[in-house]
């Protein structure tokens, strides 16, 4: 199985992977010039590894939640590949690619919750709850979420995966090989490809802001009256 | 790549429109448009985020409807073209992220061009002109996002501005305006439907940017000769209507709608014929969404007239955001031999209008 993904709901990640085996990967620190660096990267990769867009089995999108613009970049790049090379896209959330790698990593026990968490900007987190697999399974299951608040308003009690635990270590309780983690398109893939192979339904590409627009509709204009 | 006649696609998303265009040479094979205007409405104004959100939505769509409509496929086109700016910055990354990975999935060569010198593309297409952009051409450039007066040498190396707005630009005015007066968005249409029922010399509207200090002389021109402000305009409005009001008089729109649609249709055709004359500029393009606006094209048909410039307006489809004017300016470049952009390069929220098309990044160079 053949699969190209693509995160930016932070960074801006790019992996091909066939089965289990990275092939090319790509990323990027900087989380304001994804429009830049996306396309040269999956150029790149593919044109390293000799493999056409048409050979893909899929596109993977982590379909966020992230900073709008970053997150647009991704989804737009992977939904424009797709529709040219007649490639399936398969949405993947993007807060899944961290879960995955902490259950990967063995740093939660099975069958434990933990929290994963990342910078929402504003003060606030984007997190969800999620459970370790019991049975030898590698997909950690989402119990809550995703959602976006204060880092004090998260459940208590949790371990948390991601970069939101460095950010605000005074309110979680970060798991250290992961608390200055992002998603990253590695661990999207291989949630894509676990769901693929357990005959398990993916998302659609619809992008998870989970905040409105800071649009206001303007008040009536206040009349002068004599 | 055929040079002769290169098939091009062009993409646009500077703005509220998703616009995909295909021309072949100078011949418009498709220009398919998806707006969110209606979603701007109940802001009064084009919401940047909104707009970028209706892009990502749009794209796909509107790229498929084009290619079914032109009757051509990806793999027969010679380049593609996206506006790289101006433009909102996050609307326009949307557009140059899809037309990047536009590129590379077909290999096709892309052009990152400038949104205003793009709206003088039109001027290539279909009939606009009978022989192509004719010498001594300027282009005035009326819309929501912009206020310009160019000087167009060679439409792919040598556009110049000579002048634009320092503040709102004109349908912006006409945006707000239409909010103190109750006449709902977009503006420019409700103002001018409403101008024809009332006097426009019933009040006399500052027209921004006109004093001699500002204007100074041909020879010795002033800081602002060829410049345009409407946020002052905007105010007076605002001012006129609370006088009304504290009065207790009823406020009479139709004659502060006809009155403030005379200060800006005067002020910017005055200053905008001024600039053509003291730039041997004989051949005028109205271009931008507010061309569709009647008394603009009629005072300035009569003020080009009378100063022997004449006045050429595209189809109204045509001026106000598209991506076939995209397109057209990526074919022009693409004859004249012009190098791509290759797919590392930036957008531009503020690209001047000097940087038609964008070279290629150091990365892309090897
Ligand atoms: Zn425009």
């Amino acid at each position: 199985m053949l699969l190209l993904a693509l995160d930016t709901s932070a960074a801006a990640t790019v992996a091909l992977l066939r089965d289990d085996v990275v092939v090319g990967r790509f990323g990027s620190a900087d989380t304001r010039s994804h429009a830049e660096v996306l396309a040269p990267a999956v150029q790149r990769i593919l044109a390293d590894a000799g493999v056409a867009g048409p050979d893909l089995d899929g596109i993977v999108a982590g379909v966020g939640p992230g900073p709008f613009t970053g997150l647009r970049a991704g989804l737009v790049t992977a939904r424009t590949l797709g529709f040219v090379w007649d490639v399936p896209l398969l949405g993947v959330l993007s807060l899944d690619a961290l879960a995955f790698d902490a259950v990967a990593g063995r740093a939660v026990p099975a069958g434990g919750g933990f929290l994963v968490g990342t910078d929402a900007r504003r003060g606030e987190v984007y997190w969800a709850a999620y459970r370790a697999p019991a049975d030898g399974s590698r997909l950690p299951e989402l119990l809550d979420g995703p959602h976006v608040g204060a880092a004090a308003t998260l459940p208590q009690g949790m371990p948390l995966a991601g970069r939101a635990a460095s950010l605000y270590p005074d309110d979680l309780d970060g798991l250290p090989a992961l608390a200055t983690s992002d998603p990253d398109a590695v661990p999207l893939a291989r949630v894509a490809r676990c769901r693929l192979l357990a005959g398990e339904p993916l998302r659609d590409t619809a992008p998870l802001y989970l905040r409105e627009s800071d649009a206001r509709v303007p008040g009536p204009r206040k009349r002068a009256t004599a | 790549m055929t040079r002769e006649e290169p098939l091009v696609l062009g993409i646009e998303s500077s703005c509220d429109e998703t616009g995909v265009g295909i021309v072949r040479g100078t011949q418009l094979l498709t220009n398919t448009v998806s707006s969110s205007m209606d979603e701007h409405v109940r802001f009064g104004g084009v919401i940047p985020e909104i707009a970028s959100r209706a892009h990502l939505e749009a794209f796909v769509p509107t790229l498929r409807t084009a290619l079914d409509d032109a009757g051509v496929t990806l793999d027969e086109l010679d380049a593609i073209a996206v506006t790289a700016g101006p433009g909102l910055s996050g609307a326009l990354m949307v557009g140059v992220s899809a037309a990047k990975a536009l590129a590379v999935a077909t290999g096709k060569p892309l052009y990152a061009i400038n949104h205003l010198v793009a709206h003088v593309g039109v001027g290539m297409l279909g009939d606009t002109f009978a022989d192509g952009l004719p010498p001594d051409l300027g282009a005035l450039l009326v819309s929501g996002g912009h206020t310009e007066i160019l000087r167009v040498g060679n439409i792919a190396s040598d556009v110049e501005l000579l002048g634009s707005t320092i503040d709102d630009a004109a349908g912006e005015a006409y945006d707000k305006t239409a909010r103190i007066l109750g006449l709902g968005y977009p503006g420019g249409p409700a103002i001018d439907r409403l101008a024809r029922e009332g006097d426009p010399k019933a009040i006399r509207f500052p027209r921004g940017l006109s004093q001699p200090k500002y204007m100074g002389t041909a020879e010795q021109p002033g800081p602002h000769r060829y410049d345009w402000s409407f946020s002052g305009l905007k105010t007076a409005v605002a001012r006129s209507v609370e006088q009304y009001e504290a009065a207790g008089i009823d406020v009479p729109v139709a004659d502060i709608a006809a009155s403030f649609q005379e200060a800006v249709v005067d002020i910017i055709t005055s200053k905008a014929v001024l600039a053509c004359r003291e730039h041997g500029i004989t051949n005028l393009l109205l271009g931008g969404g507010v061309a569709a606006n009647r008394r603009l094209r009629e005072l300035a048909a009569e003020r080009c007239a009378a100063a022997g410039i004449t006045l050429t307006v595209p189809a109204p489809s045509l001026c106000t955001d598209n991506g076939a004017m995209v397109a057209a300016l990526g074919a022009r470049i693409v004859m004249d031999g012009g190098s791509p952009s290759g797919t590392a390069f930036g957008t531009d929220p503020s690209l001047p209008v000097t940087r038609i098309v964008l070279a290629a990044a150091r990365e892309d160079r090897t």
